[in-house]
């Protein structure tokens, strides 16, 4: 099945065109919306990009800082590969695709130095705020990496501190202030199929992909994540001219947020 | 202390403000989101389709499937668990039998029909948001019906019987009782029943009305967003 699939996409490319007639590195349409869950979370977002529907919500816990970081608070990423969102995805724990999919996108915000850690500690060594951001496809039509990553970051933008009560969360009030959140490292994944390098998959093209290289960039250019994935490898030239890509792309991307 | 006005200003037979609308999940074979309140609800449908291992196979009927789940960040304090706990497998499993007498799988024998319901924001009632998005979910699927189900909870808050409970007035002075329903109305038949708290019989008889009439009036707007979905296709 995956076999004429790659035929046709492959003759399609050698046209110059894409299965829905973008560009190789052309994103679908993508939209933002903030405080999708406002009344429950403290910060949550969905993101659109054409098809493929990511929801994400920011919760904020207390607790005590880890002994080799004693001054810093931390972040927990989790996304969950829903069976609603997507008929090949099984109910149960997280299986290997969701699990490399909330460390891709722990890797961009922590290594990004997105939020400042520091600021999330209360008191060295007692207290400390966990951010934990819970991820969830809602409809995968494809590139659910970028959408989640975008997702995380915008609910993360979205997010305020709640008030503390005797040493608690008061999770119905909110303090109005909003996380430390200092810079924005944005990823985009750039895909390899035959010789054509592409962006922004949908789940046809996503079926014969070569290699994939998803490339945290920093607004100065600088990258702060990388991650190759794929069953076949690159050579440096290709990493270059993929890193090229993302770097170009993710300015785009940072005008949607 | 007797409930004369609700907390949040409704009248006591008022639902809070309902909106719901068909087709919100692509790739599924049937969705729907329904919000109530601030309590929203995403379904969508996958199937009929093979059901593996064999042995959970009917042989004469599809199976129905439900899984109810809240989103990590959905819920009013502390961070949700991900994966089932003891609550969302019993909701589950009570959306399951809500939905099944009003749902004809008898041309579908060895398959299965697979209902996910996730909960976005909680506010109350989500188990009767989530049968309402469900039912519509498949609906929009294609699924033989012989009725639509409509659902939403009835309760008694400070000695009065009233409609579709906030989290506030389930909280009221500790001890509120929470009806959750739902209805065949078409049928005439109630589909889930569960109740936390106590109730005189006269009470449980007036709420179960209060319930019935509510249900009509949600029935109504899941039919208005079904309706919207396919006439909306129509004219494209």
């Amino acid at each position: 099945m995956s076999n004429i699939i790659r035929e046709h996409l492959l003759e399609l490319f050698s046209k110059d065109f894409r299965l829905d007639g973008r560009k190789f590195d052309q994103y679908r349409d993508i939209k933002v919306e903030y405080g999708i869950s406002s009344r429950s979370a403290e910060g949550s977002a969905r993101v659109k990009i054409g098809n493929t529907e990511v929801l994400a919500g920011v919760k904020l816990e207390l607790g005590e800082p880890y002994s080799d970081n004693p001054d810093e608070g931390t972040i927990m990423v989790n996304v969950e590969l829903l069976p609603l969102s997507n008929p090949e995805f099984e109910s149960g724990p997280p299986g290997i695709e969701a699990v490399e999919l909330s460390r891709v996108v722990d890797r961009a915000i922590r290594e990004g130095k997105a939020l400042n850690f520091k600021k999330l500690c209360i008191t060295p060594k007692e207290q400390m705020w966990i951010v934990l951001i819970d991820i969830y496809p809602v409809n995968d039509a494809g590139n659910l990496f970028d959408a989640a990553a975008l997702a995380a970051l915008a609910a993360l933008k979205d997010a305020k501190f709640p008030k503390i009560e005797d040493g608690k969360i008061s999770y119905r009030e909110s303090t109005g202030q909003k996380l430390p959140l200092e810079k924005l490292p944005l990823s985009c994944t750039v895909y390899k199929i035959g010789n054509y390098f592409l962006v922004d998959p949908v789940s046809e093209e996503e079926l014969i992909v070569d290699a994939r290289l998803t490339v945290g960039v920093l607004e100065d250019g600088t990258l702060c994540s990388l991650q190759k994935g794929g069953d076949f490898g690159l050579n440096p030239e290709e990493v270059d001219q993929m890193v090229d890509v993302a770097v170009k792309k993710t300015k785009e991307l940072r005008k949607v947020l | 202390m007797v409930y004369e006005k609700r907390l949040d200003g409704r009248k006591f037979d008022e639902l809070r403000p309902v909106e719901a609308n068909v087709g919100v999940v692509k790739r599924a074979a049937g969705s729907a989101m329904f919000k109530i309140g601030k309590t929203i609800a995403i379904a969508a449908v996958y199937g009929p389709r093979e059901l593996y291992p064999q042995v959970f196979q009917n042989p004469t009927n599809g199976v129905l499937r439900c899984n109810y789940n809240m989103m990590a960040f959905s819920g009013s304090g502390d961070r949700v668990r991900p994966g089932p706990s003891r609550r969302s497998k019993e909701i589950s499993l009570v959306m399951e039998k809500a939905l099944l007498p009003v749902v004809d799988l008898s041309g579908y024998a060895g398959t299965v029909v697979d209902v996910f319901v996730e909960l976005v924001q909680t506010d109350a009632g989500t188990r009767c948001a989530g049968i309402c998005a469900a039912a519509m979910a498949l609906a929009d699927a294609g699924i033989p019906m012989k009725d639509l189900v409509s659902s939403v909870a009835v309760g008694r808050v400070g000695g009065k019987i009233v409609l579709d409970l906030s989290k506030e007035e389930e909280d009221y002075e500790g001890h509120a009782t929470d009806i959750a329903t739902a209805f065949s109305t078409r049928m005439g038949q109630v589909t889930l029943l569960q109740m936390d708290g106590e109730v005189s019989r006269e009470e449980l008889k007036k709420a179960l009305e209060l319930a019935k009439s509510g249900c009509e009036k949600i029935k109504e707007i899941q039919v208005k967003a079904l309706k919207a979905k396919y006439v909306g296709d129509l004219n494209e």
